[in-house]
């Protein structure tokens, strides 16, 4: 492949709204009310619309006959790139709402600056994900703030969820070959860049809702060079579970 | 207290309006029976969208393309939209969406028993979309027109993207059929477990329907159960043979005198079966739905509890 980091850069991006995606896609039909079902399966939509975007792009950039499909779903696991953090299971709603809060905040800034990207394209794509993604980001902030400071219980099961997940929120800002070579060329965004302000704004929206900052400096990373955890493998077997039962068949 | 007579007149005056095609509203004067009536169909309705998402929700991890996977969850996204308008309606009527859940989860309130089958291969989303909504859109088409205004809305709007969902569940259906001949299998399978349930969605034969005479006079019901199948079997037919597949009835034959087609025997057992709690995954649907509701019992205080602190804070602000 002629261009093979902006492919894998492509990549990295849309492995998140690929399997956060996915994770949001389990809970339709099972929210805690009709309209938390609704806004859920809504953003699990935006993410896979944004998928597609990103993959057809990928698609050309690889030129050969692989289809959107085939880079969804006809990857080894080895080969995802998502961060640790969206794989992470819908454990309850505090840690469905506070994995979706972490990745927002991250994902609103991250496109900030890949509008300004001087791929074409992706700038395009980041001009239209970035209206789907700042409501989402006021969705889960506003969840945050509801839980955390509601009820003793939903206070806690929240403070536990932000914990949980705590561990995984450094590695968003790790920085893959492929980054590194598309932040040179002006492509690709600097994420080590979007660190500070992303955690000045999360620990605001964490005391806003009366919950803590966690203060653990112990952190997860592997995720974006496809080590990951081990909920991610059965999450794909769901993913791939038609590609690989009927292959190459068109649906 | 009104008097008998007085009563009696109003109800006159209200069967007239319904005749003049005029719409009641949510303010108006109506019989107690017109209003429970009206809560039983239009809250069993709701009921039917939601538990409706399930067997399609079951589906969505698993969709075979992406493209499938967006418009399965828009399909399932609009449906949960419908249970919404619809139990809005619904509470104009003077009952909450409580008081319609708990009678949905205490089993008195019904809801349409097709959701009732598993969903095992991707062909019945295909069926279900072609079929199930195929059959609730002739069902609803008639209800634009009834004569509870909100009802009559709320359908309009129904109609609409069922009968998108319809033509995309058929055009799943088609590209099975046109597909490998293990895709044809799978979606021939799918016709022949989803037919004949999709003929039983559209209600017990005539003769046994207790609620058709009243409903015809207020227009929740224009035709007949049977003339409804009827309908959806003439329709039906020829859209099979169009993509080659094979109704499931040996006893199908078009009927030259009657300009319509003869069909085999319902199984109503079957129906009823199904009907009273005892198909294959009655238990499993509520099971989910009740599962949900407890679960996210302490979301729906946190919010509550949420939103009166920040009501309170606004308050003391304002002093």
């Amino acid at each position: 492949m002629k261009n093979e980091n902006l492919y894998n850069y492509i990549l990295g991006i849309a492995d998140n709204s690929l399997i956060l995606g996915q994770r949001l896609g389990e809970l339709t039909g099972h929210g805690p009310s009709l309209e938390t079902d609704i806004a859920c399966t809504n953003i699990s939509l935006d993410l896979f619309g944004q998928v597609r975007s990103y993959f057809q792009y990928a698609t050309k950039i690889a030129g050969d006959d692989r289809t959107e499909d085939d880079i969804a779903m006809l990857r080894k696991e080895r080969e995802y790139k998502n961060v640790l953090l969206v794989e992470q299971p819908n454990t309850n709603f505090a840690y469905t709402m506070a994995r979706q809060f972490l990745f927002d905040v991250y994902h609103l800034a991250f496109l900030a600056e890949l509008q300004k990207s001087t791929d074409l394209t992706l700038s395009a794509i980041a001009n239209k994900c970035i209206k789907e993604v700042s409501y989402h980001e006021r969705f889960s902030s506003d969840w945050i703030k509801r839980l955390g400071d509601g009820t003793e219980e939903s206070k806690a099961k929240m403070q536990e969820a932000i914990d949980g997940l705590w561990t995984y929120t450094d590695e968003l800002f790790h920085q893959t070959e492929a980054d590194k070579a598309m932040v040179a060329e002006g492509i690709g965004v600097d994420v080590t860049k979007l660190k500070d302000a992303y955690y000045a704004r999360v620990s605001e929206i964490l005391e806003e809702s009366t919950l803590e900052t966690p203060e653990s400096k112990w952190f997860q990373k592997g995720g974006k060079e496809g080590i990951h955890t081990e909920h991610l493998g059965y999450l794909l077997a769901e993913l791939q579970y038609m590609q690989r039962a009927y292959p190459n068949m068109e649906w | 207290m009104m008097s008998e007579e007085q009563i009696k007149n109003l109800e006159a005056q209200f069967e007239a309006r319904i005749a003049r095609d005029e719409k009641i509203e949510p303010k108006d004067w109506m019989p107690e029976k017109y209003r429970k009536t009206h809560i039983r169909q239009m809250s069993q309705h709701a009921h039917s969208e939601i538990v409706g998402m399930l067997p399609e929700g079951n589906w969505i991890t698993r969709a075979p393309s992406l493209r499938r996977k967006v418009a399965l969850l828009a399909k399932v996204q609009d449906e949960a939209g419908h249970g919404l308008y619809l139990y809005s309606a619904t509470e104009t009527l003077g009952i909450s969406r409580e008081e319609m859940y708990e009678q949905l989860h205490t089993g008195k309130a019904k809801y349409s028993s097709i959701f009732n089958y598993p969903t095992i291969t991707w062909a019945d989303m295909g069926a279900i979309g072609w079929l199930v909504d195929g059959a609730a859109i002739i069902n609803q088409v008639p209800l634009c027109n009834t004569s509870y205004g909100p009802y009559a809305r709320a359908m309009i709007r129904v109609c609409k993207e069922e009968s998108f969902h319809q033509r995309q569940g058929f055009e799943i259906m088609m590209k099975l059929a046109n597909g490998t001949p293990e895709q044809k299998d799978m979606a021939q399978d799918a016709l022949n477990r989803w037919w004949w349930p999709s003929l039983m969605m559209l209600g017990p034969t005539d003769a046994e329907s207790i609620h058709t005479e009243q409903s015809m006079k207020w227009k929740l019901k224009r035709k007949s159960n049977d003339d409804l199948r009827q309908q959806f079997i003439d329709q039906t037919v020829p859209q099979a043979e169009l993509i080659g597949l094979t109704i499931p009835d040996p006893d199908l034959k078009w009927n030259d005198e009657k300009g319509c087609y003869d069909f085999g025997e319902i199984d109503w057992d079957e129906f009823w079966q199904v009907v009273k709690g005892h198909g294959p995954m009655n238990k499993e649907r509520m099971k989910a739905r009740v599962g949900a509701w407890e679960e996210g019992e302490w979301v729906r205080d946190a919010a509550m509890a949420y939103a009166e602190k920040k009501q309170a804070r606004k308050q003391k602000q304002a002093i």
